[in-house]
Protein backbone atom coordinates (compact mmCIF):
# COMPACT_ATOMS: atom_id res chain seq x y z
CA UNK A 1 0.00 0.00 0.00
CA UNK A 2 2.91 2.15 1.21
CA UNK A 3 4.77 1.83 -2.10
CA UNK A 4 1.54 2.37 -4.12
CA UNK A 5 1.43 5.92 -2.55
CA UNK A 6 5.05 6.30 -3.17
CA UNK A 7 4.68 5.39 -7.04
CA UNK A 8 1.43 7.72 -7.37
CA UNK A 9 3.33 10.44 -5.29
CA UNK A 10 6.55 10.39 -7.61
CA UNK A 11 4.54 10.18 -10.90
CA UNK A 12 2.35 12.90 -10.01
CA UNK A 13 5.44 15.06 -9.26
CA UNK A 14 7.17 14.11 -12.15
CA UNK A 15 3.83 14.98 -14.39
CA UNK A 16 3.80 18.73 -12.15
CA UNK A 17 7.53 19.51 -13.15
CA UNK A 18 6.63 18.58 -17.00
CA UNK A 19 4.07 21.33 -17.14
CA UNK A 20 5.56 23.39 -15.34
CA UNK A 21 8.55 23.74 -17.79
CA UNK A 22 5.45 25.20 -19.93
CA UNK A 23 4.49 28.09 -17.86
CA UNK A 24 5.88 31.80 -18.94
CA UNK A 25 8.79 33.11 -17.19
CA UNK A 26 7.90 35.09 -13.46
CA UNK A 27 6.88 38.51 -14.20
CA UNK A 28 6.84 38.20 -18.27
CA UNK A 29 4.74 41.16 -19.65
CA UNK A 30 4.16 39.15 -22.92
CA UNK A 31 2.16 36.47 -20.96
CA UNK A 32 -1.62 36.60 -22.13
CA UNK A 33 -2.67 37.23 -18.42
CA UNK A 34 -1.27 40.56 -18.74
CA UNK A 35 -1.79 40.99 -22.29
CA UNK A 36 -5.71 40.91 -21.40
CA UNK A 37 -7.49 44.14 -20.91
CA UNK A 38 -9.31 43.47 -17.54
CA UNK A 39 -6.38 43.65 -15.93
CA UNK A 40 -5.32 46.91 -17.35
CA UNK A 41 -8.66 48.13 -16.20
CA UNK A 42 -8.20 46.66 -12.46
CA UNK A 43 -4.94 48.11 -12.17
CA UNK A 44 -6.18 51.76 -13.27
CA UNK A 45 -9.70 51.31 -11.50
CA UNK A 46 -9.86 49.11 -8.48
CA UNK A 47 -8.63 51.51 -5.56
CA UNK A 48 -10.60 54.16 -7.15
CA UNK A 49 -13.82 51.99 -6.98
CA UNK A 50 -13.47 49.43 -4.56
CA UNK A 51 -11.83 52.14 -1.80
CA UNK A 52 -9.17 49.39 -0.91
CA UNK A 53 -5.07 49.92 -2.44
CA UNK A 54 -4.52 45.91 -2.48
CA UNK A 55 -5.64 44.77 -5.88
CA UNK A 56 -6.32 41.02 -4.56
CA UNK A 57 -8.67 42.42 -1.86
CA UNK A 58 -10.53 44.42 -4.18
CA UNK A 59 -10.91 41.64 -6.63
CA UNK A 60 -11.61 38.64 -4.19
CA UNK A 61 -14.30 41.21 -1.52
CA UNK A 62 -15.29 43.20 -3.95
CA UNK A 63 -15.63 42.34 -7.70
CA UNK A 64 -15.93 38.72 -7.03
CA UNK A 65 -17.19 39.13 -2.99
CA UNK A 66 -20.19 36.53 -4.31
CA UNK A 67 -17.38 34.20 -5.13
CA UNK A 68 -15.82 34.29 -1.86
CA UNK A 69 -18.93 34.02 -0.03
CA UNK A 70 -19.32 30.60 -1.60
CA UNK A 71 -15.75 29.79 -0.59
CA UNK A 72 -16.54 30.45 2.99
CA UNK A 73 -19.44 28.58 2.51
CA UNK A 74 -17.34 25.23 1.57
CA UNK A 75 -15.34 26.03 4.38
CA UNK A 76 -17.89 26.06 7.26
CA UNK A 77 -19.96 23.24 5.53
CA UNK A 78 -16.75 20.99 5.01
CA UNK A 79 -15.67 21.86 9.02
CA UNK A 80 -19.57 20.79 9.79
CA UNK A 81 -19.35 18.21 7.82
CA UNK A 82 -16.58 16.60 9.33
CA UNK A 83 -17.81 16.98 12.62
CA UNK A 84 -20.91 15.34 11.86
CA UNK A 85 -19.10 12.11 10.67
CA UNK A 86 -16.02 11.77 12.75
CA UNK A 87 -17.99 12.69 16.52
CA UNK A 88 -20.57 9.69 16.29
CA UNK A 89 -18.42 7.59 17.07
CA UNK A 90 -18.02 9.34 20.49
CA UNK A 91 -21.82 8.36 21.27
CA UNK B 1 2.11 12.64 29.01
CA UNK B 2 4.86 12.85 25.92
CA UNK B 3 8.27 13.49 26.48
CA UNK B 4 7.24 16.80 23.99
CA UNK B 5 4.44 18.07 26.65
CA UNK B 6 6.20 17.96 30.01
CA UNK B 7 9.24 20.16 28.25
CA UNK B 8 9.37 23.07 30.32
CA UNK B 9 11.01 25.24 27.39
CA UNK B 10 8.63 24.25 24.89
CA UNK B 11 5.54 24.76 27.59
CA UNK B 12 6.93 28.09 28.53
CA UNK B 13 7.78 29.27 24.57
CA UNK B 14 4.17 28.59 23.77
CA UNK B 15 2.60 30.08 26.60
CA UNK B 16 4.91 32.96 25.86
CA UNK B 17 3.88 32.98 21.85
CA UNK B 18 0.43 32.26 21.92
CA UNK B 19 -0.62 35.67 22.39
CA UNK B 20 1.42 37.27 20.05
CA UNK B 21 0.63 34.81 17.41
CA UNK B 22 -2.92 35.30 17.85
CA UNK B 23 -2.45 39.27 17.44
CA UNK B 24 -0.39 38.52 14.57
CA UNK B 25 -3.65 36.88 13.20
CA UNK B 26 -5.94 39.86 13.77
CA UNK B 27 -3.12 42.02 12.08
CA UNK B 28 -3.22 39.58 8.84
CA UNK B 29 -7.00 39.54 8.92
CA UNK B 30 -7.06 43.91 8.97
CA UNK B 31 -3.81 44.53 6.93
CA UNK B 32 -6.18 42.45 3.89
CA UNK B 33 -7.38 45.51 2.79
CA UNK B 34 -3.84 47.80 2.30
CA UNK B 35 -1.54 44.74 1.52
CA UNK B 36 -0.46 41.04 1.62
CA UNK B 37 -3.10 39.58 4.29
CA UNK B 38 -6.99 38.75 4.73
CA UNK B 39 -9.46 36.20 6.09
CA UNK B 40 -8.10 33.14 4.93
CA UNK B 41 -4.79 33.68 5.73
CA UNK B 42 -5.22 35.32 9.13
CA UNK B 43 -7.86 33.11 10.12
CA UNK B 44 -5.59 29.64 9.83
CA UNK B 45 -2.99 31.72 11.38
CA UNK B 46 -5.53 32.24 14.44
CA UNK B 47 -6.71 28.69 14.50
CA UNK B 48 -3.32 27.38 14.44
CA UNK B 49 -2.62 29.30 17.44
CA UNK B 50 -5.27 27.70 19.38
CA UNK B 51 -4.34 24.16 18.00
CA UNK B 52 -0.49 24.97 19.32
CA UNK B 53 -1.83 25.50 22.55
CA UNK B 54 -4.40 22.21 22.19
CA UNK B 55 -1.01 19.89 20.94
CA UNK B 56 0.82 21.35 24.43
CA UNK B 57 -1.13 21.51 26.84
CA UNK B 58 -3.81 19.23 26.20
CA UNK B 59 -6.84 18.35 24.44
CA UNK B 60 -8.85 19.09 27.74
CA UNK B 61 -7.09 22.28 28.19
CA UNK B 62 -7.32 22.98 24.66
CA UNK B 63 -11.41 22.75 24.96
CA UNK B 64 -11.77 24.71 27.54
CA UNK B 65 -10.72 27.64 25.69
CA UNK B 66 -12.48 26.88 22.78
CA UNK B 67 -15.68 25.03 23.56
CA UNK B 68 -17.35 23.00 21.04
CA UNK B 69 -20.21 25.12 21.09
CA UNK B 70 -18.32 28.05 20.99
CA UNK B 71 -16.83 26.59 18.09
CA UNK B 72 -19.93 26.09 16.03
CA UNK B 73 -21.26 29.46 17.11
CA UNK B 74 -18.05 31.50 16.03
CA UNK B 75 -18.25 28.94 12.57
CA UNK B 76 -21.73 29.98 11.89
CA UNK B 77 -21.08 33.72 12.96
CA UNK B 78 -18.56 34.79 10.78
CA UNK B 79 -20.60 33.43 7.70
CA UNK B 80 -23.34 35.45 9.05
CA UNK B 81 -21.23 38.36 8.96
CA UNK B 82 -20.43 37.99 5.43
CA UNK B 83 -23.97 37.12 4.24
CA UNK B 84 -25.37 40.10 6.70
CA UNK B 85 -23.47 42.57 4.56
CA UNK B 86 -24.34 41.17 1.41
CA UNK B 87 -27.89 41.72 2.54
CA UNK B 88 -26.69 45.19 3.98
CA UNK B 89 -26.75 46.24 0.91
CA UNK B 90 -30.09 44.99 -0.58
CA UNK B 91 -31.92 46.94 2.37
CA UNK B 92 -30.12 50.55 0.93
CA UNK B 93 -31.01 49.57 -2.38
CA UNK B 94 -27.79 48.19 -4.00
CA UNK B 95 -27.29 44.35 -5.53
CA UNK B 96 -26.16 42.08 -3.05
CA UNK B 97 -22.64 42.42 -2.10
CA UNK B 98 -22.50 45.91 -3.71
CA UNK B 99 -20.54 47.73 -0.52
CA UNK B 100 -21.12 51.19 -1.85
CA UNK B 101 -25.04 51.40 -1.56
CA UNK B 102 -24.63 51.09 2.13
CA UNK B 103 -24.89 55.54 2.96
CA UNK B 104 -22.38 54.89 6.00
CA UNK B 105 -20.30 57.85 4.63
CA UNK B 106 -22.22 60.53 2.37
CA UNK B 107 -20.92 60.64 -0.93
CA UNK B 108 -18.16 58.50 -0.71
CA UNK B 109 -18.79 54.69 -2.08
CA UNK B 110 -15.80 54.13 -1.76
CA UNK B 111 -14.63 53.71 1.48
CA UNK B 112 -17.93 52.64 2.20
CA UNK B 113 -16.39 49.65 0.67
CA UNK B 114 -13.08 49.81 2.74
CA UNK B 115 -14.68 49.58 5.74
CA UNK B 116 -16.89 46.45 4.58
CA UNK B 117 -14.79 44.54 3.24
CA UNK B 118 -13.04 44.76 6.43
CA UNK B 119 -15.98 43.66 8.70
CA UNK B 120 -16.16 40.71 5.46
CA UNK B 121 -12.71 39.85 5.92
CA UNK B 122 -13.55 39.99 9.77
CA UNK B 123 -16.77 37.44 8.86
CA UNK B 124 -13.87 35.01 6.60
CA UNK B 125 -11.42 35.34 9.57
CA UNK B 126 -14.26 34.11 12.31
CA UNK B 127 -15.26 31.67 10.11
CA UNK B 128 -11.86 29.89 9.28
CA UNK B 129 -10.40 29.91 12.53
CA UNK B 130 -13.35 28.21 14.16
CA UNK B 131 -13.30 25.76 11.56
CA UNK B 132 -9.45 24.64 11.78
CA UNK B 133 -10.13 24.49 15.60
CA UNK B 134 -12.93 21.94 14.88
CA UNK B 135 -11.20 19.98 12.41
CA UNK B 136 -8.06 19.82 15.00
CA UNK B 137 -10.80 18.76 17.45
CA UNK B 138 -12.38 16.12 15.62
CA UNK B 139 -9.68 14.44 14.68
CA UNK B 140 -7.89 14.25 18.11
CA UNK B 141 -8.67 10.90 19.66
CA UNK B 142 -10.80 10.49 22.93
CA UNK B 143 -8.30 9.10 24.61
CA UNK B 144 -6.48 12.54 24.43
CA UNK B 145 -8.51 13.96 27.14
CA UNK B 146 -5.74 13.31 29.40
CA UNK B 147 -3.60 15.30 27.65
CA UNK B 148 -1.46 12.86 25.55
CA UNK B 149 -0.65 13.64 22.29
CA UNK B 150 -2.25 10.86 19.52
CA UNK B 151 -0.98 8.00 18.93
CA UNK B 152 -1.06 7.22 15.18
CA UNK B 153 0.51 4.20 15.08
CA UNK B 154 -2.37 2.53 16.84
CA UNK B 155 -4.92 4.07 15.03
CA UNK B 156 -7.85 1.27 13.63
Amino acid sequence: MNKLALFVVVITGLMLIYAGQDLPPFGDPDTAMYQHNMTQYFIENSESESGVSNIVTALLANYRGYDTLGETTVIFTAGMAVMLLLRRRER
Amino acid sequence: MSRIQESVIIRTVVRIMVPFIELFALYVIIHGAGGPGGGFQGGVIFGAAIILYAMIYGIAEGKKRVSDALDRILASTGLTIYAGTGLLCILFGGMFLQYGAVPLIPDDPAKVSKYLIDLVEIGIGTTVAAVMISLFFDVSPPESEEGELPDYEGAD
